[in-house]
């Protein structure tokens, strides 16, 4: 274990390296490029020890996407990272893999929109990357708040896709991508994280009867039945991959509900607001697909209000509520679609509606 | 000609094939049929289809295969040569696919000189979803959203493929345009082109006319004049680029 002063993007590609990630097909685009700089720079120096390293700036994100496809199923631990426009165009290959249950892995710093928006910040990409596409939202959606955890879930993106067999994202944002901070950077065995070893789709063994893969059928009662068995798979893991960061909520009155560099702030905000007496908690989904439902409705019972805070305008209030369904509690909102929520805006909302 | 066997490399749980009677692409792909079989590929080969007529072909052969849609069968290809170089990988599409819906894969696969072999069937029009016009509908010629022909006014003139892919492709490339309905021809070019993969020289690409007599709404004799009479004076068979 070491630190190291990294910005969200350099942490991004140290900890795809950290847990073995093979390969990258990639798009440019602000605020996620330098993610590819990084890894053609990797390509050309890969770290002692680790695999051959592949890399494609393709055409464009539907490229990127389809190629990663093709990276996953020749067995590679594949990825991509985009933003925006991109992650929209990206839908198109996700859909796919959702379809197959592919293990892709992709970052997604969102910027602002709609369209080509801002380039630097925003959190309106959440429904995009946890329900985008024409399926089902079959996804692992992780949302980092910190540069940290942009190494951390890294890794653990890369773990829970080979896993689980879901295509798999960590969401995040300009500002966290491009901040330079400390952090701790850390092999997999440090920590005792067990490495899943990715595995071919296609061309496993010479001698294997073929594998013919598709995304088409014939019937509806044929596609109704692969959709249903991908859902049942999913509900059954949720237990174990949904998780969510609580923070002084036992005790609490108010619970501040927010996701990625926003609960970061949400943090910060709870213990202002008990230094001056009010006792707030933070509920911070790190899982915003699957959802911490369970967790999200033992936090919120018998509280008096719950403040979401969010740079969108209800993406995420909608998840909540969706998943809170019949409870009593309050719902408070803080909404700033395109710009930055500060410490002081969420500790005088609260004062504010209180 | 006789008729030369079912190839090995069919698949027999999937016989007979899907298209329609008449279709071109049958006779294509028992031709490719033979070509694996001839450069003894199968076992190391991914066969990827598109979306349209050619995602009939997902369990054509004994082959691993993947299907995907609008084009994007090109870039999975080279996703799956990039990770895995020593794949035989083979991308088969239809005219939309390559050249309007997906075309920015096609161009910049070639520009790249992706070690890849792409099949692009040519039959004037997009047949899966009716027969409506595609790039290559050629001039005059009645589709669902032509009813009074292609007229270049309004909708330019028909696309070259191979010429447009000769003009980008590196030196090394493979990149021909033949007709399913000429054996020999049709044979000659996709094993060259499979063995310009296999020789690793780079990109090859074959555009293959072939007959819709469906959508074209001819008979036997029609179709095969459809292609020999007019496809053929506009999209000439020959070899673009062969270094």
């Amino acid at each position: 274990m070491q630190k190291e002063f990294l910005t969200g993007n350099e942490a991004i590609v140290k900890g795809v390296l950290a847990c073995g990630g093979q390969m990258l097909t990639g798009y440019p685009i602000t605020p996620t490029t330098e993610i590819i700089h990084y890894w053609a720079e990797a390509q050309i120096n890969p770290p002692a020890g680790g695999p051959k390293l592949k890399f494609l700036q393709t055409e464009d994100e539907m490229s990127a996407g389809f190629a990663m496809i093709g990276g996953v199923l020749a067995g590679q631990k594949a990825f991509s990272a985009t933003a925006g426009p991109g992650n929209v165009l990206m839908q198109d290959a996700f859909s796919m893999a959702e379809n197959l249950r592919l293990p892709t892995v992709a970052f997604i710093n969102q910027r602002g929109g709609p369209s080509t928006g801002t380039v630097i910040y925003s959190q309106q990409e959440l429904n995009l990357t946890c329900f985008g596409g024409n399926g089902e939202g079959l996804r692992i959606v992780y949302s980092a708040s910190s540069v940290q955890e942009m190494y951390d879930f890294a890794i653990k993106a890369f773990n829970t896709a080979w896993k689980y067999r879901f295509p798999t994202f960590v969401l995040s944002d300009g500002y966290s991508a491009k901040t330079s901070i400390e952090i701790e950077t850390y092999s997999p065995e440090e920590k005792n994280i067990e490495i899943i070893p990715a595995e071919a789709y296609l061309l496993k063994d010479e001698t294997d009867p073929s594998v013919n893969l598709r995304n088409c059928y014939n019937l509806e009662t044929e596609l109704n039945k692969i959709i249903i068995d991908s859902k049942t798979a999913f509900d059954a893991i949720k237990p174990e991959i949904s998780e969510s960061e609580n923070y002084k909520t036992e005790d609490a009155e108010i619970i501040i509900c927010a996701h990625g560099i926003v609960g970061a702030a949400g943090r910060l905000a709870v213990d202002k607001l008990r230094s001056e007496g009010i006792l707030a908690g933070l509920f911070r989904p790190i899982t915003l697909n699957p959802f911490p439902t369970e967790t999200a409705n033992q936090v919120l019972t018998n509280k008096k209000m719950v403040l979401v805070a969010e740079s969108s305008l209800g993406q995420l209030e909608r998840l909540l509520k969706s998943h809170i369904y019949g409870l009593q509690t309050k719902i408070e909102t803080l909404q700033k679609p395109a710009e930055g929520i500060s410490v002081e805006e969420i500790v005088n909302r609260v004062k504010e509606v209180m | 000609m006789t008729n030369p066997a079912f190839p090995k490399s069919w698949k027999n749980e999937s016989k007979p094939h899907k298209f329609c009677p008449g279709c071109g692409q049958a006779l294509t792909l028992k031709i490719l049929g033979h070509v694996i079989d001839e450069l003894d590929i199968a076992n190391k080969m991914v066969y990827a289809c598109d979306i349209g007529c050619s995602l009939l072909t997902w369990d054509m052969f004994n082959v691993d295969t993947i299907q995907t849609h609008h084009g994007r069968v090109i870039p999975t290809v080279s996703g799956i040569k990039l990770a895995k170089p020593d794949a035989i990988a083979m991308a088969f599409l239809g005219d939309g696919g390559g050249y309007a819906i997906g075309a920015q894969h096609l161009v910049n696969a070639a520009m790249r000189n992706d070690n890849i072999t792409v099949i692009l069937i040519n039959n004037a029009n997009y047949a899966m979803t009716g027969g409506q016009y595609a790039p290559t509908t050629m001039i005059d010629q009645i589709t669902d959203t032509t009813p009074n022909g292609r007229k270049a006014e309004a909708f330019g003139s028909p696309i070259h493929g191979p010429e447009m892919v000769g003009q980008i492709a590196a030196p090394g490339a493979y990149i021909a345009r033949t007709t399913s309905n000429n054996y020999e021809d049709c044979k000659k070019k996709i094993k060259k082109a499979l063995q310009n993969q296999i020789d690793k020289k780079g990109f090859s690409f074959v555009e293959i006319l072939s007959m819709c007599p469906v959508n074209w709404k001819t008979n036997a004799q029609e179709s095969l004049d459809f292609i020999d009479k007019n496809m053929v004076n506009i999209f000439p068979l020959g070899e673009n680029k062969n270094d």
